[in-house]
């Protein structure tokens, strides 16, 4: 994905339109209304959490043991199982199962890990047509977007633009924006491609260890459409899917959808184990960075994350500047924790496009500490040298006064040092909080030249 | 017991009547109070910029000023929070570890220190109240809206002795305002339009006033409300607590 933009230049211009920033808000607010409502009529909700977190932690520390225990029990269920170290070579095994398979078109239900690994543009390279199944997913390729929420991959658009890229598309009536309609034409296009296609690839939400079979949690049914169409079945997934026991899958189940959307359960929770009769399954288990990640102390249990989404519903900041302004495959909080373990350079602005208000880490159903981890990132960033120079020189001559009470009085003295240097003050020109917002209006005398009239020790030395 | 007052640096600059309003109601509720002369700033502006490696000196002068406290006092939960998660002094990292654990939030050190359970005042205004994020979610002053527990606020509860006040109920509770230290700038377009939200749920509410635990969200939103010229205006809680 290019990114010509930071996150803050994008999200300048997504806020151009506040109306449409509005309904972006309040769509999301909706889904997290929807999530608190579904979480809080779970007595045990609180104590799900924990649980989760545990059983992820206790992944992340044996993951090497996991992963051979999965692998071993996959291989016994006939799942041929691809290793990939990196978003290429995930790519190339997926281009070689096609073309051992003779095979030149794919459906495809939703998979964020190919969208971090771009697989749809380096097949489309190669001649491979690939069909997203998912309706939201639909929509933003044959818009040419990525999708900018993991789990509502087109709700930036409105029905209107969803008539449009259709009428263009599928050839629907111009101007009907008519739901039904629409989804009805999504239908009839998608049930073609499933009957033609003799490749689906899913993702993975769940890869059981002890049982070596993966578990695929979709609203509208279209993995097991395209599965079961299919000849080869071709599932991806981070290695950091796995979890240990089938008994623990009741947890995160529960957990999923209702931190996603405020379901009690997805439509289709699908187990896959191993190949029908005469057919062909293929696992491909990619790192990607994952196992740097695992080693960053402070960023390791980023991988407890299950992509519920639920910190991209509740982020201020992500219902206000859109999924496309983070410019990465993930979007929002828990994004802006894993891209720059990806490209610090490249991601660099993302750990700042926060408050830390800390909502994210309050709705996460595994507990990542997701706030915390985007300080984190601002010190690693900022010591890695990824932030403007001119920042660092503003910084550390602020450092040097506050911290010589002596000089912080002179300087306070010559004009107030708080009213020359805070963030929002610096009078550059440019002034970017004097934009929109008026200045505190300076009053006549500081605190401090108050107490020196009024505490009690100085008063108590008037008396003397 | 010897209490430490501090002022956080830009209250001290530009909202001193939040200090004194502090001051008075700590002395007033049988505190020896003092303020050390030589306090800047905790440091968390540089922090929370990825600029934490030099904040050594800041939180040096920091130790120097309250280690000899009890207990340190300061009307803001976000300067609290930091000193509560990241001060440090190599020199002097004993004191730095007993002013960790003694630094409190104002409402917080009322209700939990002193054990007051409400306090007496005259306010006859319609008030919202902006739960500010390290406050709420850091020091956790009140209970979240994202969690499954039971609620209580604790600067919410010290109003309830104040007469004529009345609490507007927010659309949505705990939402952040947008201020997050030079995100106010960084980001200027959402800072903005997260403050604009914030102030809408209030003036849907008619409130009089929007009070809080911590000035720099009340300083981000009383300059969109200036800006607006809206008739709203930001106060204190401790400014509140105070009144006679």
């Amino acid at each position: 994905m290019k990114n010509n933009l930071s996150h803050s230049q994008a999200a300048e211009i997504f806020n151009k339109d506040e109306k449409r920033v509005d309904w972006h808000d309040e769509t999301l607010w909706f889904v997290r209304e929807k999530r608190d409502k579904s979480s809080h009529q779970i007595p045990g909700w609180e104590l799900l959490r924990e649980t989760a977190s545990q059983i992820k932690n206790n992944v992340l520390s044996n993951m090497h043991h996991y992963l051979q225990e999965f692998e071993a029990n996959a291989l016994k269920n006939g799942i041929i199982v691809h290793w990939a170290a990196d978003g290429e070579e995930h790519n190339k095994i997926v281009h070689s199962i096609m073309e051992k398979n003779g095979a030149t078109q794919m459906v495809k239900s939703k998979s964020m890990l190919t969208e971090e690994c771009h697989l749809n543009d380096y097949l489309s390279e190669k001649g491979i047509d690939v069909i997203d199944t998912d309706l939201g997913e639909r929509i933003v390729q044959l818009r040419n977007e990525p999708p900018s929420h993991i789990v509502l991959p087109a709700i930036h658009l409105k029905k209107q633009d969803v008539s449009e890229t259709f009428h263009e598309h599928l050839g629907t009536e111009k101007g009907n924006n008519d739901p039904q309609y629409l989804t009805e034409a999504a239908r009839l296009h998608l049930r073609d491609k499933f009957l033609t296609r003799k490749v689906a690839l899913t993702g993975v939400n769940f890869a059981i260890a002890e049982t070596g079979e993966i578990v695929v949690c979709t609203n509208e049914g279209n993995a097991d459409m395209g599965v079961h169409l299919a000849d080869v079945h071709i599932a991806c997934m981070g290695f950091e899917k796995i979890i240990p026991e089938r008994k623990h899958l009741g947890v995160f189940l529960r957990l999923l959808a209702r931190s996603a959307t405020g379901q009690p359960i997805t439509t289709f929770s699908s187990h896959f184990k191993k190949p029908r009769a005469g057919k062909e399954m293929h696992l491909v288990i990619v790192d990607n960075g994952r196992s740097t990640q695992l080693g960053r102390p402070d960023f390791r249990n980023s991988l407890k994350c299950i992509r519920c989404a639920a910190c991209m519903n509740t982020c201020p900041v992500y219902r206000r500047s859109g999924g496309h302004s983070y410019h990465t495959a993930v979007a929002g909080p828990i994004g802006s924790i894993l891209a720059p373990n990806l490209d610090m350079k490249q991601n660099a602005d993302l750990p700042f496009a926060s408050t830390l208000c800390g909502s994210c880490s309050n709705v996460c159903p595994v507990k990542i500490d997701i706030h915390d981890q985007l300080y984190k990132w601002r010190q690693v960033l900022v010591k890695e040298g990824y932030t403007p120079k001119a920042k660092t020189v503003a910084m550390k001559g602020m450092s040097a006064v506050l911290a010589n009470p002596v000089v912080f009085d002179l300087a306070g003295k010559a004009g107030r040092f708080v009213m020359k240097n805070a963030p929002f003050m610096v009078n550059n020109g440019l002034n970017a909080w004097y934009k929109q917002r008026e200045m505190p209006a300076p009053p006549t005398e500081s605190f401090r030249e108050w107490y020196k009239k009024n505490g009690t020790e100085f008063k108590e030395k008037d008396n003397e | 017991m010897k209490i430490g007052l501090f002022i956080p640096c830009y209250v001290d600059q530009f909202y001193p009547n939040v200090g004194i309003a502090t001051y008075e109601l700590l002395q007033k509720l049988g505190c020896d109070v003092r303020f050390p002369m030589k306090q800047t700033c905790c440091g968390q502006p540089m922090a929370n910029s990825g600029y934490e490696h030099l904040t050594q000196g800041c939180d040096a002068n920091f130790v120097a000023n309250f280690a000899e406290f009890d207990y340190i006092v300061c009307p803001s939960g976000s300067c609290v929070l930091h000193v509560k998660e990241h001060l440090h002094d190599e020199k002097n990292e004993a004191a730095s570890a007993k002013i960790r654990k003694s630094v409190f939030e104002l409402t917080e050190f009322i209700t939990d220190i002193l054990k007051v359970a409400t306090i007496e005042g005259n306010f006859p205004h319609k008030v919202g109240m902006h739960i500010s994020c390290h406050g709420q979610r850091g020091l956790k002053l009140s209970q979240m809206s994202e969690l499954n527990a039971a609620p209580f606020s604790k600067p919410e509860q010290l109003l309830h002795g104040i007469k004529g006040i009345e609490i507007a109920s927010l659309n949505r509770k705990d939402e952040c305002c947008g201020f997050g230290g030079t995100f106010c700038v960084t980001e200027e377009a959402i800072s903005v339009k997260m403050g604009k939200d914030r102030i809408k749920d209030h003036e849907e509410q008619g409130v009089e006033y929007i009070t809080g635990f911590d000035m720099s969200c009340l300083m981000h939103l009383e300059g969109i409300l200036r800006r607006e010229k809206s008739p709203i205006k930001t106060i204190h809680i401790a400014e509140i607590l105070n009144s006679k």
